[in-house]
């Protein structure tokens, strides 16, 4: 996927800056916001609400105008541009929003073809298209039914359909799966991720929950209060211990403090040179340190095996000891109390 | 003046005669004006709602002009309006009298009211649907078109049932005044000569046309309706 990366940028956002002037109170959304994504990569943007996802997405695609700045998508700034030809690039872009946004008026094939209708397809060309969306993303026993007769789950694949109809060279997904249920987007991760694959499309996500960013993306963006808080591929943001996105994206559950000291250690990054729980508890014993493993979360995310890990100590007077042991393996190890 | 011994019921002429007639008036000017109501109403109710702050084509102006027209035509009470308007009446329908006639009171009447249920439908429409057709590339004709209308539907049809109930009040009210229909009758047999068998029949032709207009603009909305 990362090789794929070298064909080109599918989507260059510069300076992006959006002040709202509401009555004389000036409100920074976006502040010189930046980021480039490879064509064929699945970028995620994150942040809590409010941290500007939302004018964000609003600017991408032309429903807001930004105060400055650039959104350029295959060469063509799109932010100078109106009317028509706005419209037309739109049509670059194909969304998927949180609730699925179809029309209860059309059944499941005729909300598919609904941008082929707007971007002037004839009905012949239409139907097959529809039919091949259907096939895709695997609807095609439900095209005669309305969005009321079909699943959460189910209306978000014709969401995703509708958004690739028109061929967009961005899918650009705004909390896709916000609405639905762990096993329902379990599979519409994997739905969106097949589609990159298969048809090489960029896929943008804008979501709060750090479990789509873990599944699917190559690359991440962290937004807060408007900025770039932290960017990067995923392999190397989550290993870094220092970043905001390690501990979002790797949730430790602590338990309750009982006077006992505990150690947070960082695993999996390059710099370390244990790379594993037992080797952590065993360059620890190593040294006469009783120690032990209160939490950990391990996982395996973008090829590497990334987590956190509570260590801890039975005897208190044996913590600077330790924790220099830790730092000199680059651990990172931090005295959680 | 009505005499002991004067035909009653099926005896009576003017239930057996006058009535059917009157009844075709009534349902001739109803369904005449209901017919220009719907198409005009539904102009003026999109105009309404797409050039309100929040619609497709934001026009202040446009707005604030035609929503002024559109609460001075409901605010005038039926027969007001009605006698007010004769000249144009008259103007378009080249008289003021008979049931063909009515069709012009009857609709500057029905218009604004059944215009301001149409934008409470489209209103109601999520703009995340409006918003996804304009992601689409989709201009306002198109939106107007195959996202608003479609999808307010099933409340305008609820609306236009409404306002066809309406329309049969307001002609019985045309009929007063020299529009023919089931309101002539009852006024000129039913009170002015107290024949309450005439009387009678008028009211239950009435409540039976009403009913029928609700059942069927019921079934209509439902079919419609695909939430």
């Amino acid at each position: 996927m990362v090789e794929q990366s070298s064909a080109g940028t599918a989507l260059a956002v510069r300076d992006l800056t959006k002040v709202f002037d509401a009555r004389g109170t000036r409100v920074t959304a976006l502040d010189a916001v930046s980021l480039t994504v490879p064509r064929g990569e699945i970028h995620g943007i994150v942040g809590r609400s409010g941290a500007g996802k939302s004018t964000l997405i609003r600017c991408l695609t032309g429903l807001e105008s930004p105060t400055s700045g650039e959104v350029v998508v295959a060469g063509e700034d799109i932010t100078a541009l109106r009317g028509a030809e706005l419209r037309a690039a739109r049509r670059r872009f194909g969304v998927v929003y949180q609730h699925a946004n179809l029309l209860d008026s059309r059944t499941a094939a005729d909300n598919i073809a609904l941008p082929l209708e707007v971007a002037g397809w004839d009905k012949a060309d239409r139907d097959a298209r529809v039919t091949e969306l259907l096939d895709l993303v695997g609807l095609t026993d439900r095209a005669g039914n309305h969005p009321g007769q079909l699943s959460g789950g189910q209306q978000q694949r014709v969401g995703i359909a509708r958004a690739l109809a028109a061929r967009p060279e961005i899918l650009l997904c705004d909390e896709p799966t916000s609405a639905l249920d762990a096993a329902t987007t379990g599979s519409i991760l994997a739905l969106l991720r097949e589609l990159r694959d298969r048809l090489g499309i960029t896929v943008v996500i804008i979501t709060h929950e750090p479990s789509v960013v873990r599944e699917i993306c190559d690359a991440v963006t962290l937004l807060g209060d408007g900025a770039v808080v932290e960017q990067g591929r995923l392999s190397e943001v989550i290993a870094d211990p220092t970043t905001r996105l390690h501990r979002e994206l790797i949730p430790l559950v602590e338990p309750a403090t009982d006077g006992l000291v505990r150690l947070q250690v960082a695993l999996g990054h390059p710099d370390s040179t244990v790379g594993s729980i037992d080797g952590i508890i065993a360059l620890l014993r190593h040294e006469g340190i009783e120690a032990d493993v209160a939490a950990a979360t391990v996982e395996t995310i973008a090829g590497r095996r990334v987590g956190r890990l509570l260590v801890e100590l039975a005897d208190a007077t044996t913590t600077d000891r330790a924790r220099d042991l830790l730092e000199q393996a680059r651990l990172h190890p931090e005295v959680a109390a | 003046m009505r005499f002991d011994g004067d035909p009653t019921w099926l005896d009576n002429p003017v239930i057996t005669q006058g009535l059917p007639t009157a009844l075709w008036e009534t349902l001739a000017m109803t369904a005449g004006s209901a017919l220009i109501t719907a198409v005009l109403g539904v102009v003026v109710g999109v105009l309404l709602h797409n050039s309100s702050p929040g619609g497709v084509n934001p026009q202040p102006a446009l707005h604030r002009v035609l929503g002024a027209v559109v609460n001075v035509g409901r605010s005038l009470p039926f027969l007001i309006l009605m006698i007010a308007i004769i000249p144009i009446t008259r103007f378009i329908a080249g008289t003021t009298v008979g049931w063909r006639a009515m069709i012009v009171p009857l609709t500057v009447g029905a218009v604004p009211f059944f215009a301001r249920l149409v934008e409470t439908s489209l209103r109601e429409v999520s703009s995340g649907k409006v918003e996804a057709a304009t992601m689409m590339g989709a201009t306002r004709w198109d939106v107007t078109r195959k996202v608003l209308l479609p999808e307010a539907l099933p409340g305008i049809v609820a609306g236009l049932t409404t306002t066809v109930i309406a329309l049969i009040g307001y002609s019985a009210m045309a009929g007063a005044v020299g529009g023919g229909g089931l309101g002539a009758t009852a006024m000129s047999y039913g009170y002015n000569r107290f024949q309450t068998d005439v009387m009678i029949a008028a009211v239950v032709l009435l409540v039976v046309v009403v009913q029928l207009v609700q059942v069927v603009g019921d079934r209509v909305a439902r079919a419609v309706d695909h939430r």
